[in-house]
């Protein structure tokens, strides 16, 4: 049986699943959402729930921005309890070069209207008494950054969409996109052919995979990044702790468990979900070295997921030179989540032929072939 | 009479199978949805009996249901136990 929709969106995540809920607010629900998995399965279900307006790019600053406010709204919009708990970021320095560039950083963020703040190590002490400052040269803080419970939203998202009257089928995946000249005709999955000529790719690590089944070449590459939760604990500490010189993050959620993760810098890329005896190791060496008291707190469960990465570890978003409505919401290189409001709501205009609510012409594949990037130089994790 | 299914998070029979209604009717999002498992047990005795209960409301065929992936450390463990030991500070004990 051949099914049609007006558009077909690939990958149950958040900006896939954030993508539809947009759609539909604006009265377009001839949508259906696909998952080869069930909702969350990837990324958007295995990240650490970070909301952090603390970029170094004006592009991501702006889209975490407009994303922090919006992620304010949303327990509202969607009628659930997000368990967002605005307990700041901070980030912990411990180099003067570094510390220096964190001066910068604020001066754009504040330009920018995010209200960071560059703290000495006694001022980081205060927020985090527990925290050992030795080595720390500098820090900043963003009161607004925080922390959400990922499965909320997921499921928030989802229930929203289906109550709009967009369908969503799960375990269902995508086998190919067939296309005829630049124009696409149908998606081909598991559970049978549907027509459309319009299909948004939000499949995170698989997404590069997902471009080439329709003959589009988009730069993203995954890499494992991995992540482990304690047993719940009174709550004990406020902001998300991080340092972009250790890969390390962690925070307490709203539930209690401290959650938390180190990347892996010679981590190879490829589809590899396993977790890892080096993350248990490093992650509790580093966790220590920064709050010594942690030593008695119990992980109870370490897991991994993928960064879609990109060269700049920029998003990219919007449709793509070779094929007509073929629209890119991916590589989001480690911080999908906490920009997807803002992105799924530009993506949503675009596929309305709208004008954005935010230019994105720096995000479109196309940099790759004839712009100089402009790398985010604050990745984490 | 009020069963717990889930001691660690404090979850009853009557919660899952509510959760099941609203349409978590997979081990995977029931886990997510309501933290089943989740907790320092690791779902060694819950998950058992929400899948029983799953098949009851679902009619779903347990041999099909796809079991949560068993995540390390398979019970709870402090951090100094992790950690190189000439790293960290204090003990907790």
């Amino acid at each position: 049986m051949t099914e049609k929709y007006e558009a077909v969106i690939i990958g149950g995540g958040v900006n896939g699943l954030g993508t539809a809920y947009h759609l539909g607010k604006k009265g377009f629900t001839d949508v259906l959402v696909l998952d080869k998995s069930y909702l969350g399965y990837g990324a958007s279900g295995r990240n650490g729930g970070g909301i952090r307006q603390q970029w170094t790019s004006e592009d991501n600053i702006k889209l975490a921005r407009e994303s922090r406010k919006m992620f304010e709204r949303l327990d509202d919009e969607l009628e659930e309890d997000l368990e967002f708990y605005q307990g700041g970021y901070l980030v912990l320095s411990f180099h003067e070069e570094e510390a220096a560039e964190f001066k910068e950083n604020v001066k754009l963020q504040n330009k920018l209207g995010v209200d960071s703040k560059f703290l000495s190590p006694e001022e980081a002490k205060e927020i985090v008494p527990e925290l050992d400052i030795s080595d720390v040269v500098a820090a900043t803080f963003n009161q607004s950054d925080g922390t959400i419970y990922p499965f909320k939203v997921i499921h928030g998202y989802a229930d929203r969409v289906r109550e709009i009257g967009i369908d969503i089928k799960e375990h269902t995946e995508v086998t190919d996109i067939v296309t005829q000249g630049d124009e696409i005709k149908k998606v081909k999955t598991s559970e049978g052919n549907i027509k459309t000529d319009t299909v948004i790719n939000a499949a995170g690590g698989w997404s590069s995979k997902v471009a080439e089944m329709a003959g589009a070449e988009i730069p993203n590459v995954p890499v494992r990044h991995e992540i482990m939760v304690t047993e719940p604990y009174k709550r004990f500490l406020d902001p998300m702790v991080i340092s972009f010189e250790h890969g390390i993050y962690f925070s307490q959620s709203e539930h209690g468990n401290i959650v938390g993760g180190i990347g892996n810098p010679d981590e190879e890329p490829g589809l590899n979900q396993k977790g890892s005896l080096w993350f248990l190791k490093n992650f509790s060496d580093t966790l220590l070295d920064f709050i010594p008291r942690f030593s008695g707190v119990h992980m109870i469960r370490q897991w991994a997921g993928f960064y879609d990465t990109t060269p700049d570890a920029q998003p990219i978003l919007g449709s793509v030179p070779e094929i007509e409505r073929f629209y890119q919401v991916n590589g989001f290189s480690g911080h999908g989540f906490m920009v997807s409001p803002m992105v799924d709501k530009v993506t949503a205009e675009l596929i309305l032929g709208e004008q954005p609510s935010m230019d994105i012409e720096r995000l479109r594949v196309e940099r790759f072939e004839d712009m100089d990037l402009e790398e985010e130089g604050g990745v984490v994790g | 009479m009020t069963t717990v299914v889930c001691r660690c998070e404090d979850l009853t029979e009557e919660d899952i199978v509510e959760a099941i209604e609203e349409g978590y009717d997979e081990l995977e999002t029931l886990k997510r949805h309501l933290r089943l498992g989740m907790g320092p047990c690791q779902g060694k005795a819950c998950l058992l009996l929400a899948r029983r209960i799953l098949r009851r409301e679902t009619g779903k065929d347990v041999e099909e249901m796809k079991e949560p992936t068993a995540r390390p450390p398979s019970r709870p463990v402090p951090f100094s136990l992790l950690a190189s030991p000439d790293e960290g500070g204090e003990d907790d004990d």
